[in-house]
């Protein structure tokens, strides 16, 4: 077993054992469970669809929606692309223009630049300071022209929720489709599709104890919402999204969805207690800045500051830690965190910040020993770092004058 | 991203870390870099009446890679007189070290560290020789 404490619980999570479990059921001939869903004529075919089956009502009960409403994708990514690309097409000749937010995700933004490409007008909108989206002024920008607004749900870096029913009632008043990306969200924060007014939803499996490679996407019924499928072939999910079925993918994203279901109350109880323990142990040390709103937030997030220290050097002698940083060494772009920066922290700030995200196998005692090793390893760092000198020597480090390169 | 043994022993060991008082004559301090792009260096030398590096220190805020070339440079510089310590070029470092490509900026800073120190204490002497102007900045 490696010694290494995974905190990176927002990057993936393992497979939960049952979850696992069932899966395997469905690979191997030895249960007659590896058929082909799409194959009508016999009972391999039959007991796969079944299973499909099975597992979209499981997906659809975590969010209270129709099964008919869930379609079966590769992942988050491809639901995103598949919701943002798919309206765009088909409700161009309404309009051409798209709302979104400058802290999405990557599978949002630059699905938005391809439209941008493709003809289409987009405004990113920055959140406020808290990271929450202004209603004031997502509604000013929203036009006669205006199509879809793309939201996520909760956010990957810094993990606060936004006010999904507040937007979609906005949307909704407007005639416009309101997208969420609800990849973090889901198995975390009650999701009920009859009470908020999404039009498309965006899932994925390993982000909830499910297998990597799989997602769904929410697809409102009524009002019904229409797409314009991005993957052509047999047909598959009301032609939505060719492609033959991984069915043992989709009864693990079933499992894991159905276990989130019945868990997630007592588990973000769990969770929520390690957070704040964690939070705890490091509010002591100075000079540490948490990102994003505490209220409105997941209870397994917690992204920190350590002014002064640079957040690829913190990970590597955190090394015992997997942990994630937005600092730009750990990018291939070389910039630091987009969404720290848009929240309007400062690019030092966004340099020194690590996200840690705890989930279901987390233990008290590693959170223990992960409040130990920040306290040893942040004195260290700090003892190496002229920041921190010049900051003790009451240097006002915003009016030195540096040699940027 | 994978390290080099030479780095994570630069960065779990960093050899000099620490100050010299800049106001003194004998010491000549580079600082560059800047905190809104990730690193900065200092680096101090102190120059012996022979024109010789005799110590160094330095202090880096910065990924392993910046603390780790900062900390081989403080090596590399010790019993250099300021020519032979100028003659020390970005790729020695990287080569070295084995940075990787994204991690060559790195070295150039810590090229650039050892020419503002020795600037700075050549200005000091009232030297004229002084190539460039970059490391003046006070610390």
């Amino acid at each position: 077993m490696s010694k290494t404490i995974y905190l990176d619980y927002s990057a993936t999570t393992p497979v939960d054992p049952r979850v696992a479990e069932k899966m395997c059921r469905y690979l191997t001939a030895e249960y007659g469970l590896f058929g082909n869903p799409a194959s009508r004529s016999h009972s391999f075919g039959w007991a796969a669809e079944e299973a499909v089956e099975e597992a979209r009502q499981q997906v659809a009960a975590l969010i209270n929606a129709d099964p008919k409403e869930i379609v079966w994708t590769s992942g988050a990514t491809e639901s995103d692309n598949l919701a943002i690309k798919g309206a765009a097409h088909f409700y161009a000749k309404k309009g051409k223009h798209l709302i979104t937010l400058t802290t999405e995700h990557k599978a949002v933004l630059d699905t938005c630049r391809q439209l941008e490409r493709d003809g289409f007008e987009v405004t990113y909108l920055d959140p406020r300071p808290d990271g929450l989206v202004d209603l004031d002024r997502l509604a000013a920008a929203i036009r006669p022209d205006t199509i879809l607004v793309s939201i996520m749900h909760v956010n990957n870096e810094i993990g606060v929720i936004q006010d999904i029913d507040a937007i979609g009632q906005l949307t909704r008043s407007k005639g416009v489709l309101f997208h969420v990306d609800a990849a973090q969200s889901a198995g975390k924060v009650p999701i009920d599709v009859t009470t908020s007014q999404v039009d498309l939803m965006s899932f994925s499996a390993h982000k909830c104890y499910g297998p990597k490679g799989m997602g769904a996407l929410y697809v409102r019924r009524k009002p019904r919402v229409r797409l314009e499928a991005q993957m052509h072939g047999g047909g598959h999910e009301r032609g939505l999204r060719s492609g033959t079925l991984p069915v043992h993918q989709i009864v693990g994203m079933g499992e894991a969805f159905r276990l989130a279901r019945e868990e997630m109350a007592s588990e973000n109880e769990r969770v929520r207690s390690l957070r704040d323990r964690l939070l705890a142990g490091v509010s002591g040390i100075e000079e540490v800045y948490i990102n994003g709103d505490m209220e409105r937030r997941v209870p397994h997030n917690l992204n920190v500051s350590f002014n002064f220290v640079e957040g690829e050097s913190l990970m590597m002698a955190l090394k015992e830690l997997a942990v994630s940083s937005g600092s730009a060494c750990t990018s291939a772009s070389l910039e630091p965190s987009y969404v720290l920066r848009a929240l309007g922290r400062s690019d030092e700030l966004a340099h020194s910040s690590i996200r840690f995200t705890i989930g279901r196998f987390t233990t008290e005692t590693e959170v223990d020993r992960a409040i130990e090793l920040i306290h040893e390893k942040i004195a260290k760092l700090r003892e190496l770092s002229p920041l921190w000198e010049m900051f003790k020597e009451g240097i006002d480090l915003d009016n030195v004058k540096w040699a940027a390169h | 991203m994978a390290y080099s043994d030479k780095v994570i022993d630069h960065y779990e060991n960093p050899r000099n870390v620490g100050a010299f008082d800049k106001e003194e004559q004998n010491v000549g301090t580079g600082m560059v870099g800047a905190p809104a792009c990730g690193d900065v260096m200092r680096l101090q030398i102190k120059v012996n009446e022979q024109g010789v590096i005799e110590d160094a220190r330095f202090k880096t805020y910065g990924c392993g890679s910046a603390i780790a070339s900062s900390s081989l440079v403080t090596e590399w510089v010790k019993g250099k007189t300021l020519d032979e310590a100028l003659a020390i070029k970005n790729a020695d470092i990287a080569e070295e070290l084995a940075l990787p490509p994204v991690k060559i900026h790195c070295s150039v800073l810590a090229e650039d560290a050892i020419r503002a120190a020795i600037d700075d204490y050549r200005t000091k002497q009232g030297d004229d020789s002084s190539e460039t102007d970059e490391g003046r900045k006070s610390a």
